[in-house]
């Protein structure tokens, strides 16, 4: 074909060294570099601000140099601590002097005393009380002399158990699962093997397990509310649904903050709701009202509402195209109501509903602000933990092995969705 | 790979466009917002302005490293000076993410004591220095009994005699000291006492009595906006927010200092802050006696110099004598227990785990 079309072309032809497809390749690849150039700013933007940092702490989950930095002899001598019901012997010791002798001084690149702060908060994440054991201890290195091991335990007696000795051994390595375990209030004890966490405190599972709950209850609670709206919606006169419309838009452009706040105002002990149904005579005074809010109630009630229009908007769409033709069709045909609804409208409603379903419920489980405004104590969500850890606790590695959870939780979701609906199947609107 | 992290870190800090560095003549100053704030605008900012010519930009946050840790591992400082607790000003000293400060720099008395001296002991740290003491106490609507009214920390546990709502902080600082006073320990024993299993199963035990009529509050802010609501009928509370509350706002909210729990708030600067410098200048201001004195008159929370204390008058809009409104004052400082900073850095990860899955029960 080309050859055709040079051969008439007076132009270019295959002698001048050039054939047809190879300009052809070469044109198209300007294209290709214009268009990669083009969307490269995008391209650096998301990898620099969401990709690499996201990347960057959901590694700090396992990565956990602190102490194989800071007690590197330590370590390696630990590993001919196999008796764990003794303590270890002699040179261990020698060697933990060694180490914060040397981090005393300076350590490798005199950063050496912020390093034992950081140890000691790192130790004290996997055995409580251990903080001051190491300051303490660090202090008063230079007085310790061999022999080691009663010289560490008269300066603190926490060198005469096993399990700061365990703890060390435990994170010595550099890539460790220790903020897994515990994100599922499991850890392990001296032996290494993987026990659950004492019974007072364990708090993930259950918070695992109350996410998961929340979420597909407000899911529900959604579907319930956003089915018939739309469905309203999508069969009233344009003029009237046009109108009913912005109904479901004001509060979705509404910040979320003060939509939040707007329910303490209804659902207080004093507030609007409880205040009104005093009135009629259906609550008493004071301690006789029902909490509503600060707790699980105040958390579903206000998700809900929030969500809401995550349902509302692409059941709407979906609706809005079904011929109302298709239902008469049914009924004439002999369907009852029920039947026809069944068997033709609801089918047709599912792109909208699998994608109202999978925005509600992925926004939901990694919910945050609003449980942490309304929730009170059961109301609290796992990204409030996360927050929690982020910038109270400062635990970040247990931050980053929760929130590499709920990614993994999320994704195995969404396969789980493509699996059985099919992603190609939603329509977002 | 840590490198590589920083790298990182330093990168999408960049390209998220963190606060870039402040003029040289112009301070970045972050502390708890509110009353507080103001009474540190008024007290320091206004008056170092006016004499350095110095732009004071001040900022809120709600207390933790969190921010001044991301900011120096990020290489990316954007905060001269930040208002902590003694627990934060430690442990960031401890991890090295704070400036040590040389305490020379610090004005002596005007009766030529030298700072060291004068400070109250304790109130000196290597990377931090003292500004003021604060109070956890609890304070109850006065319209809300019409009998006795809540005089004692266990009368705050007693659901019978006082009925109501109760608002305590969601964490278990300072709940537990509160707890084994309110159960009969005494405030100098109560960290002896708490350092046992069994201790911390007593505060529990004791916490549990009054679960049911909890609400938690997390900002200080919260305390007197509860009491006001009527949402709760007493409430432990920063004593600061309550006397404001009270004092310019006349709201029937009463004290109560008995088992009060004090703390301090002190001026830290981040590692690699952009006007160190400048910083170390108004940290030294701020800090005289003159300017501690003058906080007082704004809020409630009393200066950590001894020269300080007797130059505290009258509230400076609501002309209310500050003095016996301070934590310190002798008739409110007889059952007082300082917050223990060692004790709180080594149990804390544990206990707030066990006060989260108590919540969650």
């Amino acid at each position: 074909m080309s050859d055709a079309v040079a051969g008439k072309d007076g132009d270019f032809s295959i002698a001048d060294g050039q054939n047809l497809k190879q300009r052809l390749r070469k044109a198209t690849s300007r294209a290709r570099w214009q268009a990669v150039f083009m969307v490269a700013p995008l391209g650096v933007f998301v990898l620099l601000t969401f990709i690499l940092p996201i990347a960057q702490m959901l590694f700090r989950s396992v990565d956990d140099p602190v102490v194989s930095d800071a007690l590197p002899q330590t370590v390696v001598a630990l590993e001919s601590w196999t008796d764990r019901s003794e303590l270890p012997e002699e040179a261990v010791y020698a060697a933990l002097a060694a180490d914060l002798k040397f981090l005393r001084a300076g350590g490798a690149d005199g950063e050496g005393k912020s390093l034992i702060g950081r140890l000691a908060t790192r130790l004290n994440f996997d055995t409580s009380g251990v903080r001051s054991t190491i300051t303490k201890t660090a202090r008063k290195v230079k007085k310790i002399e061999a022999p080691f091991k009663e010289a560490f335990i008269k300066a603190d007696k926490k060198w005469g158990q096993p399990d700061i000795w365990a703890s060390i051994d435990r994170l010595g390595g550099a890539v460790n699962s220790t903020q897994f375990l515990a994100a599922l209030d499991l850890r392990q004890d001296v032996n290494g093997d993987i026990v659950s966490q004492p019974e007072v405190r364990q708090i993930y599972v259950t918070l695992w397990l109350r996410t998961l709950w929340i979420s597909l209850l407000v899911t529900v609670i959604c579907v319930a509310l956003a089915y018939p709206v739309s469905y309203l919606l999508a069969t009233l006169p344009l003029r009237i649904s046009n109108l009913l419309i912005i109904c479901v838009l004001l509060p979705f452009w509404t910040s979320l903050l003060v939509r939040t706040t707007s329910w303490i105002v209804v659902l207080g002990q004093n507030g609007v709701l409880l205040e009104a149904l005093h009135l009629i005579g259906l609550v008493g005074e004071g301690a006789d009202r029902p909490q509503l809010i600060y707790n699980m109630t105040g958390t579903i009630v206000a998700m809900t509402h929030i969500l809401l229009p995550f349902m509302v908007l692409p059941l709407y769409s979906v609706m809005k195209g079904i011929s109302p033709s298709y239902m008469r069709a049914a009924r004439s045909l002999g369907a009852n109501p029920t039947l026809a609804f069944v068997r033709v409208y609801l089918p047709q409603t599912v792109p909208g509903l699998g994608a109202g379903c999978i925005l509600v419920f992925i926004l939901a489980i990694g919910y945050y602000i609003t449980p942490a405004l309304v929730g009170g104590q059961d109301g609290q969500l796992i990204s409030n933990f996360i927050a929690y850890h982020m910038q109270r606790s400062l635990n970040w590695g247990l931050a980053a092995a929760l929130g590499t959870m709920l990614l993994a939780g999320v994704m195995a979701l969404y396969w789980l969705y493509d699996k059985i609906v099919g992603i190609n199947n939603m329509k977002l609107g | 790979m840590k490198n590589w992290m920083k790298g990182t870190l330093l990168a999408s800090g960049l390209a998220l466009g963190f606060a870039g560095a402040a003029s040289a003549s112009e301070l970045t100053i972050v502390s708890w917002g509110g009353a507080y704030t103001k009474s540190q605008v008024k007290a320091y900012h206004e008056p170092y302005t006016a004499m350095t010519g110095t732009k004071i930009k001040s900022e809120d946050y709600s207390g933790g490293l969190a921010e001044v840790k991301a900011q120096v591992e990020a290489g990316n400082v954007s905060w001269d000076l930040v208002d902590v607790e003694l627990s934060d000003a430690i442990r960031g000293c401890d991890e090295g993410i704070l400036e040590t400060i040389d305490h020379s720099i610090l004005p002596a008395a005007p009766d030529g004591t030298p700072a060291s001296e004068d400070f109250i002991e304790g109130t000196l740290h290597e990377c931090a220095v003292g500004l003021i003491v604060w109070s956890t106490v609890y304070a109850y609507d006065t319209t809300k009994f019409s009998g006795d009214q809540p005089s004692t920390i266990g009368d705050f546990f007693d659901t019978a005699k006082f009925p109501g709502k109760r608002g305590l902080r969601k964490g278990p600082k300072p709940n537990l000291e509160f707890a084994l006073i309110a159960d009969g320990v005494a405030a100098a024993d109560v960290y002896d006492v708490l350092a046992t299993p069994e201790g911390v199963d007593r505060a529990f035990a004791k916490l549990d009595t009054i679960k049911d009529s909890a609400i938690w509050w997390e900002a200080g802010a919260q305390p007197p906006q509860m009491l006001a609501d009527g949402e709760v009928v007493m409430s432990t509370a920063y004593n600061g927010r309550i006397f404001n509350a009270v004092a310019t706002e006349n709201k029937p909210f009463e004290i109560v200092w008995d088992g009060q729990v004090w703390d301090l708030d002190l001026w830290v600067i981040p590692k690699g802050a952009p006007n160190k410098d400048e910083a170390m200048k108004f940290a030294a201001f701020s800090s005289d006696t003159q300017r501690l004195a003058d906080q007082a008159s704004w809020i409630s929370y009393g200066p950590v110099r001894k020269s300080s204390t007797a130059l505290i008058g009258k509230h400076a809009e609501a002309g209310i004598d500050m003095a016996p409104h301070m934590p310190t004052a002798p008739e409110n400082f007889g059952n007082a227990l300082q917050n223990d900073f060692e004790f709180w850095a080594d149990h804390q990860d544990e206990l707030n785990e066990r006060f989260n899955a108590w919540l969650a029960q």
